[in-house]
């Protein structure tokens, strides 16, 4: 069995036998990460470069560790300490790195399309580690992931994504991956930050966050991004948690067998009740270390591919 | 499936588990410090095998594991396709402990020198052996079985194949002619 592309750029229109092997791929990886000695020589000799053009810890240090533990040889390059600083166009860094033979590129840039670009200008394999307001698919997957292992299968669930829709690559990644598996996604924020017409992708929209939490198996709760303008749409933050916050007490009224994920960094206070975020119904941190899995179960199947 | 031979039968294949049990136990003086870790696939169900016939002869059941050593191998460059991995499950500690390590068929010796890795990534054990149904030479590393169920002298035009109840249907091992590679 083998991935259909050579490429991760986002899960649209990814087939379902795909998403189910990484899923089971990364099985095996969860199992490598809790022994004694969490490494596997499995891409000895393969160079991999991070390309991150935007603010990541989670997402790099995941990548990263990802590809160590697989014996990987990786390059780092931040846009801060790099010569796009001197002015270098984004197509002559690459070529400059790709000169330098490198086999995979995982990318993080703030304009939507970038992977796709790279996939025309370099040879190695391209991974999309979130594009602008595109995509971020190893989130998604490991969402997905997280929800299995929680509750034995994704078919069928009913799975609400919660805030800023309209700025958020990890709702679409988590849209296209898991109506693709067979669930079925909805949506619910205020009216603002909701796109409209999504309910043309199939996808249900809720205004009522009691309602979304009786009618739905799990909440993926999105971080309200102040740093992408979230600020316009809402009047402050307090009333957005008044009116969107999930706290223990909707939980305990409306649906005591909710899950809750989160892709961090959370806002206490805001999105989640720090009660919400440290407590029994959400699978935060197990989401972190599922992710470490996911991206080696990514890399491991692009990686050994035969191109 | 271009069948030349039939190297093994049923009866044959149930004496033969009976013996490597034995020596098993033998060599290693009855110790309850034996664990046996079956190789995916087909070692896996050899392994369990050996286990409920030592567990008949001395009356104690040795831990048993899975080891899947597809992350460990040295031919992902060179493969055509892409190998399926499955999970390793050892939920024991291998340290001091002697690790009898179990598969179907001994030919390159390259999974066992994978294997060996895994096993050494888990802890220190206090010895490994290799316990192999068929050995069928061809050595391409310097790697020896220290149980085998049956040598089988065999041209690299021929293939064995172990078939096993659990998931052919049948206890038998068979030489075939290796399936024309182009």
């Amino acid at each position: 069995m083998s991935l259909s592309s050579r490429h991760l750029l986002g899960l649209y229109g990814v087939p379902r036998e795909d998403i189910q092997l990484i899923l089971d791929t990364a099985t095996t990886f969860r199992e490598v990460l809790e022994r004694p000695i969490k490494k596997v020589p499995t891409l000895q000799g393969k160079t991999i470069v991070n390309l991150f053009y935007e603010n990541s810890t989670r997402t790099r240090i995941s990548f990263e560790l990802a590809q160590k533990r697989l014996s990987a040889d990786t390059i780092n390059f931040s846009t801060s300490s790099s010569s796009t600083k001197k002015g270098e166009t984004f197509k002559d860094t690459v070529r400059n790195i790709e000169a330098m033979k490198v086999d995979m590129i995982v990318v993080r840039h703030q304009s939507a399309g970038v992977p796709q670009y790279l996939t025309k200008i370099s040879k190695a394999n391209i991974i999309n580690a979130g594009d602008g307001l595109h995509e971020h698919p190893t989130q998604g997957l490991l969402d997905m992931y997280s929800i299995r292992e929680k509750l034995g299968r994704l078919e069928g669930l009913k799975v609400c994504i919660v805030g800023d829709v309209s700025h958020s690559r990890v709702a679409l990644s988590n849209i296209f991956g898991l109506k693709s598996m067979g669930a079925k996604v909805s949506v619910c924020g205020p009216a603002t930050m909701i796109p409209t017409g999504i309910e043309s992708l199939g996808i249900k929209v809720y205004h009522n966050i009691n309602e979304a939490i009786e009618k739905h198996d799990v909440l993926n709760v999105l971080r309200i991004q102040l740093e992408r303008n979230a600020g316009v749409k809402i009047p402050s933050l307090r009333e957005y948690h008044q009116y969107f916050g999930i706290t223990t007490e909707r939980i305990e009224k409306y649906n005591k067998d909710i899950l809750i994920l989160h892709p961090g960094p959370i806002n206490r206070g805001v999105e989640l009740s720090s009660e919400v975020a440290d407590g029994p119904y959400q699978v935060i941190l197990d989401q972190v270390t599922n992710g470490v899995a996911i991206r080696m179960a990514v890399l491991y199947l692009l990686g050994t591919m035969h191109n | 499936m271009d069948i030349k031979a039939k190297i093994i039968d049923e009866e044959g294949f149930t004496r033969t588990i009976t013996r490597l049990a034995h020596e098993i136990l033998e060599k290693n003086k009855g110790s309850k410090n034996i664990v046996l870790i079956g190789m995916r696939t087909r070692g896996v169900f050899i392994a369990e095998r050996i286990r409920n016939k030592i567990r008949e002869i001395e009356k104690f059941e040795p831990s048993f594991g899975i080891l899947d050593v597809t992350l460990y191998r040295d031919d992902f460059r060179t493969r055509l396709k892409q190998p399926e991995v499955s999970v390793t499950d050892i939920t024991f500690d291998v340290n001091e402990k002697d690790i009898i390590l179990i598969d179907d068929v001994l030919y390159t010796g390259r999974t066992v020198r994978a294997a060996l890795d895994a096993v050494m990534d888990l802890g220190r054990p206090n010895t490994i052996q290799l316990c192999v149904l068929v050995d069928r030479g061809h050595r391409e590393l310097p790697v020896k079985a220290d149980f085998v169920g049956k040598n089988i002298p065999t041209s690299i035009n021929e293939e064995v194949r172990v078939r096993l109840v659990e998931v052919d249907g049948e206890d038998a091992v068979y030489l075939v002619n290796a399936p024309n590679k182009n």
